[in-house]
């Protein structure tokens, strides 16, 4: 068991080795100069020298790639290009907005996403089957930042319930735990949780509907357990599998929002990512790339370090 | 010691047999009786022709505009599903607008289908040190949400339809090659792939006969189920301004131009959106019809 | 036409030139353990494996699971490499003048798996006709010499040839196995199990059509099966193996009258007998065969073994000839006066009278 965890944690030093050269090499696959977004037109070939050697872009890659990797393990992920502050201030302001986007999108997205594949799955080729199934495929199939607007052309353009944009009252950006701040992730957390919603429900029907056709159930109901003992024993089998899905969608939730933030400019990580993008503030880019997949790189593993406690058969090896 | 060489003069030029129907007509016969399959592939060939014979449909000018006539409301004549907020008409710009999308959405996964496949057989097949760095590779991929390594590699090469492509390829080929990997690694161990070895076959010729013929079937399932999830990405690079750029017709593109048009006109605003839902259900539903009429488990 | 057709390997050493010359054949499989994979430890699947199979002839192999005999069919068909050891076929030895491919000329298998040794996407005259092919026979004729096959293995080639494994039953895809098997025409066939998984109505018939088809092609059978029925049937010679190793080998008949090796006789012990009369007074083997990671030290068989005496764990024993008959060999402790088991003595008398 101590020897699993141990295996997981250092097989991970690699992958995330892995994603820091990949996030490096972002800005150095780019075309042009990182620098020519921000230097004057008219900048002299010394100011120009005098900027690159600045950043550090006059060494050689390899060198750049420690440089800059020993500067990102203690935090120092660079200066923006457009706004000259640290890239790791930004991105963790952002962050904490875009966790909690993605805890709300959560709490809606997997308890529905598992009651309707448990539902499915138990009466499977029902007619409860037929219609979560076909909102499980829609749900899957819906491009997100479509059906954002949507919602918000019903419940704010139309309805005028909701609020269409930003994070609070007044263009605030600091979340608080109350109903003002409440009122503007509602419609986000939703569009947000379509996704994740259909893709646990589409694996848990499948999950339950497999188990529920296993010679061990039938024999469960041979020795004359109630059907709500049966329950018991296919949520015992279904779990290990549902939760390393749901571990992968919480990834996808805070790496997946960007397209959802931009379109209720929800100041997390998505919307400082499209600000990167526009303004080819490369640095800021790659900051924020990195701090998402390496959070995805972590999220991954707290599921499989999760996986022996509710899977016995991985205990045992 | 009978000799069979010399038995078969005697017996004569081989007699004609019954031919067992193939898998794929078998694959072919399953979808044709499965309702889903039908309507919704016979949708998903309508939007694909339409967009593919845009031109001789005598749809009006998508990139023709006017002033007078912005934001017009569904209904209105001569704009069968009104303007947008240049004027243009909706229904040819939504025609056309599947040309691109359709394009960028559906090469990405092809690309990363072959370059995946072949990876996953070489990986999966050769094993050792081959296997170890591509697929320790792919691992790296793998640790970025698809949507992130898209916008990522998206915004470094800048925007444009090629680089839409190749950043949407890259996506595509570390989830491929695993599949491909883990299904080839699996055929590997077969008996009838060692009986080919031990009938002298070279290689190469093992894999292409007995490998591929096995691998590609699930390989290419997987492939489409991947295509709706391409074309919402394609689509969304060009919503962010990663992808195409104006002035042509992309239904991404198209959804962010009218962004600020859902006040005035929220239908309007909503209907390069409903193109891509209804095409991305279309392609859900037929890879789920072909996993069932393939017979393939995961 | 005859040139078209693949030619078998010729015969280079005459008939007293044994086939194959195996000896201490070893193959260890490494499987990594630890947090680094660093403490990597051996699966001894076969481990000092020496024995010849004659021109002709029908080697039976038996033992339980695990005890190496389908890594020894895959190491004489050049599937799995060896370690350590000379495999002789013909007076060549393999990575010397032979290749693997002149190997596979000269030697071909038919699997356990009679499924799962069929491309499921190839029709059975493409499975027969594919191994012709490939060493240069014309489509058509690799397809005439499939059809010719078909018939000879009992299957209409009009009603077979076109079909697709999965439409055929165990019995007759085995059939198309062993037409596989010969449409290259190899002179040695390893046949791993290949009745096994078959009804015992259907095994009847294969081993028939074997018997036949080895009179028929002047081949040489190895034969592996866990059935001593089987094995008495249709073998010349059985070899006894136990974990991965040989304990006893001789001809069926000596062996059947007297089983040198406690394991053997444990072994035959635990067959069923439809004789009454036909009693055994050994004791059947208990428990399951020790882990081959780490076999026991000395003979192999000691820690099951109920002759067992302490020197039986320290010294490896070597094979000894049974009743001074050098064709019969095992490896036993009580039949090498020189051992100091305390036995010895009395079982050598026992054995010779």
């Amino acid at each position: 068991m101590l020897i699993y965890f141990l295996q997981r944690l250092v097989s991970v030093i690699p992958v995330a080795l892995g994603v820091s050269l990949i996030c490096f090499m972002l800005v150095h696959i780019a075309p042009g100069d990182p620098l020519t977004a921000v230097m004057p037109v008219d900048a002299t070939a010394e100011q120009q020298a005098e900027m690159r050697a600045a950043y550090g872009f006059d060494k050689p890659l390899p060198v750049q790639f420690v440089l800059w990797l020993g500067n990102a393990l203690t935090g120092d992920l660079g200066t923006s290009i457009a706004s000259g502050r640290p890239v790791a201030d930004e991105v963790m302001r952002a962050v904490g907005n875009s966790l909690i986007l993605a805890f709300f999108a959560s709490a809606i997205g997997f308890p529905l996403g598992i009651l309707f594949g448990f539902l499915a799955g138990t009466y499977k080729n029902g007619v409860v089957d037929k219609v979560i199934t076909g909102i499980a495929i829609a749900g899957v199939s819906v491009p997100n930042y479509w059906l954002g607007m949507v919602l918000v052309v019903i419940f704010s353009v139309s309805l005028g319930w909701l609020p269409s944009m930003g994070a609070g009252p007044g263009g605030s950006t600091e979340w608080a735990w109350d109903w003002e701040h409440l009122r503007f992730i509602i419609l986000p957390a939703i569009t947000l949780a379509a996704v994740p919603m259909g893709i646990v429900t589409r694996t848990v029907r499948a999950l339950v509907a497999d188990i529920r056709s296993n010679d061990f159930v039938t024999a469960l109901y041979a020795k004359g357990l109630m059907s709500r003992h049966v329950v018991a024993h296919v949520i015992r089998n279904a779990a290990p599998t549902a939760l390393s899905v749901v571990g992968i969608q919480l990834g996808y939730l805070l790496g997946g929002s960007i397209l959802i933030e931009t379109v209720f400019n929800w100041p997390g990580t998505g919307f400082l990512l499209s600000n990167a993008i526009f303004q080819r503030d490369l640095p800021l880019l790659q900051g924020t790339i990195l701090v998402l997949a390496l959070f995805f790189v972590v999220t991954n593993l707290l599921v499989d370090l999760a996986q022996p406690l509710i899977d016995p058969r991985i205990r045992r090896t | 010691m009978a000799s069979i060489g010399t038995s078969i003069a005697a017996s004569g030029p081989p007699k004609a047999v019954v031919r067992s129907k193939g898998y794929w007509s078998g694959v072919g016969a399953r979808l044709r009786r499965d309702p889903v399959a039908l309507v919704f592939g016979t949708f998903l060939f309508a939007i694909i022709g339409a967009a593919i014979f845009a031109p001789y449909l005598g749809l009006q000018d998508p990139y023709a505009g006017s002033m007078v006539s912005r934001l017009k409301p569904v209904g209105t004549p001569g704009h069968l599903l009104g303007t947008d907020e240049l004027g243009r008409d909706m229904l040819a710009r939504l025609i056309y607008g599947g040309r691109l999308t359709l394009l960028l959405g559906l090469l990405p996964v092809l690309f990363a289908f072959m370059i995946g496949t072949v990876l996953g057989v070489l990986a999966g097949f050769v094993g050792g040190l081959v296997n170890a760095v591509i697929m320790r590779t792919v691992d790296v991929f793998f640790a970025f949400p698809s949507v992130l390594l898209a916008i990522a590699i998206s915004a470094a090469l800048g925007a444009g339809i090629i680089n839409s492509i190749v950043s949407l390829t890259l996506v595509f080929i570390p989830p491929i090659t695993r599949v491909a990997e883990s299904v080839t690694a699996s055929v590997r161990n077969l008996e009838y792939v060692d009986a080919a070895r031990i009938s002298g076959a070279s290689a190469f010729t093992v894999v292409r006969v007995h490998v591929l013929g096995n691998v590609v079937s699930p390989i290419f399932v997987y492939a489409t189920s991947l295509t709706s999830v391409s074309m919402i990405l394609a689509a969304g690079l060009s919503f962010l301004g990663l992808g195409v750029k104006p002035p042509e017709a992309e239904w991404g593109l198209m959804l962010n131009t009218l962004r600020s048009a859902i006040y005035i006109n929220p239908l309007i605003a909503a209907l390069p959106g409903v193109m891509i839902f209804i095409t991305s259900l279309c392609l859900n539903l037929l890879s789920d019809s072909l996993r069932t009429a393939m017979n393939i488990k995961d | 036409m005859a040139d078209t057709v693949v030619d078998p390997r010729p015969d280079r050493g005459g008939p007293a030139q044994p086939l194959v010359i195996a000896k201490s054949l070893k193959r260890h499989f490494t499987i990594s353990k630890g947090l680094f994979g660093m403490k990597a430890s051996a699966v001894r699947a076969v481990d000092d494996v020496s024995f010849t199979v004659e021109k002709g002839e029908t080697l039976g192999i038996v033992g339980e699971s695990g005890c190496g005999k389908s890594t020894t069919a895959r190491i004489l068909v050049g599937l799995t490499p060896i370690d350590s050891g000379d495999l002789i076929f013909d007076g060549e030895q393999l990575g010397g003048d032979l290749t693997l491919k002149d190997l596979w000329a000269g030697v071909q298998m038919v699997f356990q798996d009679s499924y799962a040794s069929l491309n499921p996407r190839l029709t059975i005259e493409d499975t027969i006709a594919f191994g012709p092919r490939m060493r240069g026979t014309s489509t058509d004729d690799a397809r005439a010499l499939a059809h010719e096959l078909l018939t000879r293995v009992g299957l209409a080639p009009e009603r077979f040839a076109g079909r697709y494994p999965h439409e055929l039953s165990g019995g007759q895809r085995q059939r198309v196995n062993i037409a596989r098997s010969l449409a290259i025409r190899p002179r040695l066939v390893i046949l791993d199990e290949a009745v096994s998984a078959l009804d015992k109505s259907v095994e009847a018939q294969v081993l028939n059509l074997l018997t036949d088809l080895k009179a028929e092609f002047g081949l040489t059978y190895v034969f592996i099966s866990h059935d001593l029925n089987v094995v008495r049937y249709i073998s010349d010679r059985i070899m006894v193996m136990y974990l991965g190793e040989v304990v006893e080998i001789g001809p069926v008949e000596k062996i059947w009258q007297r089983r040198a090796h406690p394991y053997t006789a444990a072994l035959f012990a635990a067959m069923p007998s439809m004789d009454p009369d036909d009693r055994t007074e050994v004791p059947p083997l208990a428990g399951d065969p020790p882990n081959p990671i780490d076999p026991p030290s000395g003979c192999r068989f000691h820690t099951r073994c109920a002759f067992a005496e302490p020197m039986c764990g320290t010294a490896r024993p070597t094979a000894m000839p049974v009743a001074g008959d050098a064709d019969h060999m095992a490896a036993c402790h009580m039949l090498d006066p020189a051992s100091g088991h305390s036995r010895a003595a009395a079982r050598i008398a026992e054995l010779a009278a």
